[in-house]
């Protein structure tokens, strides 16, 4: 069995830059097993590209610090993709293809039992849209199926993305049923939004980033939170 | 059936799948082609003998200038996100490299088919012994085009000029191919034997392979 406070996530001093750009500075980060954190940000604040270092999509040029047990910034961190769930910005489906084949694809992909495909879908409510194509979708079906795909292969460390975008009250429930189920079984959740007030009740810490500096802020005191007595803040 | 093979089979499912669905190929691309081999006629007139002598190099033309539409159109299902996602899934790049260019073959060598009666009949080209030898030809520049548009494709992915700019690396990496396609038929067309030129085009299909392969990791990278 996982330990309950160990650190999923740990990020010493990570600088990333896009060209002369610093688009992150100095960034100190752990995370826990068991908890949610959230990250806000103005636009173009660095949200979403720490976000892809957590999902070890953009390796850092500077720092140090591990994920899922793997160090940053080395070969061996993309090892452990397959435990990362990343809910972006737009559905990372095909929009030719049916809800139903759509999650079929990534369970075969990642070796996972077809029949959870259909098991996912039914549980973000699609059951009875399987069959139709993503791009006859509505955008708030479109992130539905999108979250049933990150649940297909039950990811340790979940990242999320502005994920209260273009949802109904119904739909954001199923994304906060998910981080806390995630949470629940000894995973770790980012959730990344500019909206703060979104965030607040569900997420154990909250962080600021402001053009690249992350800044733990208070506030954040969730249910997870009595999950996780001793936090990993730094 | 290993993990490297399944995904290799699910990715080119799926592109079949999709292309099924828009039908880009056969219902554009092909009857394009078809109007493209049916205009040159009209330019040069109805010299019979000219007609007959030009018929098979300018189907390895048509198929490679239009083969370029089919291995773009194969690529351009995938966004960033699609992207992340298989990156996400621990999906082998190189499954991946040959997944794409597995269905691009294939839907490539349906386009090679499709045209084959329309030269036939519009260009009447001298016949050979040997068609055995063509179509063998015509199977390997398909795979050929495909892991050059493959190729291509992950090179300019996410690049603005990906349009423009994929085209040209396509058209120059493809001229092995057609010189040794053209040069199957001629061969044959003389009397000589072809494996010189089937030779040259096995080669090069497997040179593509080989820079696939090594090259997909790094593409998935960067």
């Amino acid at each position: 069995m996982l330990a309950v406070n160990s650190r999923i996530v740990e990020l010493q001093g990570v600088g990333v830059r896009f060209g002369t750009v610093d688009v992150l500075k100095n960034v100190s980060l752990d995370i826990c097993r068991g908890e949610i954190v959230g990250v806000t940000g103005a636009n173009g604040s660095g949200k979403t590209t720490l976000l892809r270092v957590l999902a070890t999509l953009i390796r850092p040029h500077s720092g140090q610090g591990q994920i899922l047990g793997k160090p940053i910034g080395s070969g061996e961190t993309a090892a452990v993709r397959g435990r990362i769930g990343l809910l972006g910005h737009t559905a990372a489906l095909y929009p030719e293809l049916t809800l139903a084949e759509n999650l079929r694809f990534a369970s075969r992909m990642t070796g996972v039992d077809e029949a959870r495909a259909d098991l996912v879908l039914a549980a973000v409510g699609l059951q009875g849209a399987s069959d139709r194509r993503l791009d006859q979708c509505s955008n708030g079906m479109q992130r539905r199926a999108d979250i049933a795909r990150l649940l297909v292969s039950m990811p340790e460390l979940l990242l999320l993305d502005e994920p209260h975008a273009g949802l109904d009250r119904a739909a954001a429930d199923l994304v906060e049923a998910a981080a806390r189920e995630v949470a629940g079984r000894n995973g770790a959740v980012v959730i990344v939004s500019h909206d703060t007030h979104l965030m607040q009740p569900l997420v154990d810490r909250m962080w600021r980033i402001d053009e690249g500096e992350l800044h733990q802020t208070n506030g954040a005191m969730g249910e997870s939170d009595k999950r996780t007595p001793q936090k990993g803040a730094t | 059936m290993n993990r490297f093979w399944l995904q290799a089979a699910e990715v080119a499912r799926k592109d079949l799948l999709i292309e099924g669905r828009a039908g880009e190929v056969l219902h554009i691309t092909i009857p394009f082609g078809a109007v493209a081999l049916l205009l040159l006629p009209l330019a040069v007139g109805t010299d019979l003998t000219l007609l007959e002598n030009i018929g098979a190099g300018l189907y390895w033309v048509i198929v490679l200038l239009f083969g370029m539409l089919v291995a773009f159109r194969q690529t351009a299902d995938e966004g960033p996100a699609q992207r992340d996602m298989l990156a996400m899934m621990m999906v082998d790049p190189v499954a991946r490299f040959a997944g794409k260019a597995g269905a691009t073959a294939a839907l490539l060598a349906l386009f090679e088919a499709a045209l084959l009666p329309v030269v036939v009949v519009l260009y009447d080209p001298v016949p050979v012994g040997g068609w055995g030898w063509v179509v063998v030809a015509g199977l390997l520049v398909a795979v050929g085009m495909a892991m050059i548009g493959t190729l291509a494709a992950s090179v300019t992915a996410g690049l603005r000029t990906r349009n423009t700019l994929a085209p040209l690396l396509v058209a120059p990496l493809s001229l092995p191919l057609l010189v040794g396609a053209t040069q199957v038929y001629n061969s044959l067309l003389g009397g000589d034997s072809p494996f010189v030129f089937l030779t040259l085009l096995v080669a090069v299909d497997l040179g593509l392979a080989i820079v696939g392969v090594l090259t997909a990791p790094i593409m998935e990278e960067t």
